[in-house]
């Protein structure tokens, strides 16, 4: 892509010029200044009477004879030694787009108290106004919390940051680490595989899958909430803090949440 | 019952809206029947015009002469000691539980919903046992397990059926 890199180049140019008096156009196409005056803010009357020396030129050849076998062929022919384009844009200083626009190629900006240990309270989902604690943050840009799941049976879970309250609580994890298979193709959905043949005839016949944790998932709630329940019972205000964790929050009379600190 | 309080000259007033909410101030000129001068240098307030709108006169007036300069105020506030008269007023004490319940986190706020739910708990049950205990007619009501118990007591003591009734 040529004219990008013209662009490129320009831009770099322009940078530059900003050393020596600038002249610009004002509104209507006029220019700030005007050749003489521009002659005199460079000092280019310096340079008028020096000569530069001239520097013979080597001619460098654009085109090439080339020997051309075969017969009726007319033995040979000029190239160019540049091959010339095969296409040319059809609009001036095209823009690359650049290749970010992949959902996972995005920046993930993630609040900036939402560390591992914090407490959140969760607003949405099946386990809305728990609280649970963070865990980390995953590639996808999703939070890893748990409850843990003995205290308030809020399992290893993702949530997006929208649908979190961070608290100013936290408990100290430490240098807790969580299991790398925990990502997010662990907790993606699995999607159940239609029959295609049999797809049209009994549709109320089908009964809905219902989510059962496998082996592997509870080995993994048990390994990482031991961990999680050490954290809260070293915490000093242990007592109180398992106990926060199993209350709901909610609402009460005369709290409204843009007043409130958390 | 006639008016206590009066926009004058060394009444001490507090803000009640804007950066200097809260803070207490003394009223040093009445501009206008809408605007005062006001100087705080005990508070952090610099001296300047206030909107009355957003004044809250207190029961409390400290004496010097109007458009006093500020070093006048200074030492009328001193000598009059009114910060340690502001903080054994009632409204002081109130405002900074205002101010304590709405700096609790999550957490604090749990904890002390913990600790009521405690002190009810102990409240009721304290008031049964006197309910139970007093007639419509506030004597005191002698109830069927007192008597079982101090039946047992005796037994226990040794003494016989008949001697008790005694």
């Amino acid at each position: 892509m040529a004219p990008v890199e013209n662009a490129k180049k320009s831009a770099k140019t322009g940078k530059k010029n900003h050393k020596h008096p600038v002249n610009k156009y004002l509104s209507g196409g006029i220019l700030r200044y005007s050749k003489s005056q521009m002659y005199k803010r460079r000092a280019l009357y310096r340079l008028k009477n020096v000569k530069q020396p001239i520097v013979p030129k080597t001619k460098q050849p654009i085109k090439k004879v080339k020997k051309i076998n075969g017969p009726k062929n007319g033995g040979e022919r000029t190239v160019y030694l540049k091959k010339p384009k095969a296409n040319y844009p059809t609009k001036r200083f095209v823009k690359k787009r650049p290749a970010k626009s992949l959902f996972s190629n995005h920046k993930r900006n993630i609040r900036r108290n939402l560390t591992p240990g914090r407490v959140l309270i969760l607003l949405a989902g099946r386990h809305q106004g728990k609280r649970v604690v963070l865990l980390k943050v995953l590639s996808s840009g999703l939070l890893l919390v748990t409850g843990p799941f003995a205290l308030n049976s809020c399992p290893l879970r993702r949530i997006s940051q929208r649908f979190v309250i961070g608290t100013s609580s936290k408990v100290n994890l430490g240098d807790l680490k969580v299991p790398e298979h925990l990502n997010d193709a662990y907790f993606r959905r699995l999607k159940i595989k239609k029959d295609k043949k049999s797809g049209e005839g009994d549709i109320f016949a089908v009964k809905k899958e219902r989510f059962v944790p496998n082996e592997q998932r509870k080995k993994d709630q048990k390994e990482v909430d031991a961990a999680v329940l050490k954290a809260i019972k070293a915490h000093p205000e242990g007592k109180f803090f398992k106990k926060y964790l199993q209350n709901m929050f909610a609402l009460h009379s005369s709290q409204y949440p843009h007043r409130l600190r958390f | 019952m006639p008016f206590q309080r009066f926009v004058q000259t060394g009444r001490i007033a507090k803000c009640s809206a804007g950066p200097l909410k809260g803070r207490l101030v003394a009223i040093v000129d009445v501009i206008d029947q809408t605007r005062v001068l006001v100087d705080g240098p005990l508070t952090g307030v610099p001296r300047q015009e206030y909107r009355l709108n957003n004044l809250h006169l207190t029961k409390y007036r400290i004496k010097f002469p109007f458009t006093a300069p500020t070093r006048i105020v200074r030492k009328a506030w001193t000598d009059s000691d009114m910060k340690a008269q502001w903080k054994a007023s009632p409204w002081s004490s109130r405002s900074q539980n205002i101010c304590k319940r709405s700096h609790l986190n999550d957490f604090d706020r749990f904890k002390l919903r913990y600790a009521k739910r405690q002190r009810n708990k102990l409240l009721t049950i304290a008031f049964n046992t006197l309910k139970k205990r007093t007639k419509s007619d506030g004597t005191e009501r002698k109830l069927k397990k007192d008597k079982r118990e101090r039946i047992r007591e005796l037994k226990a003591q040794g003494v016989k059926k008949g001697a008790a009734k005694k």
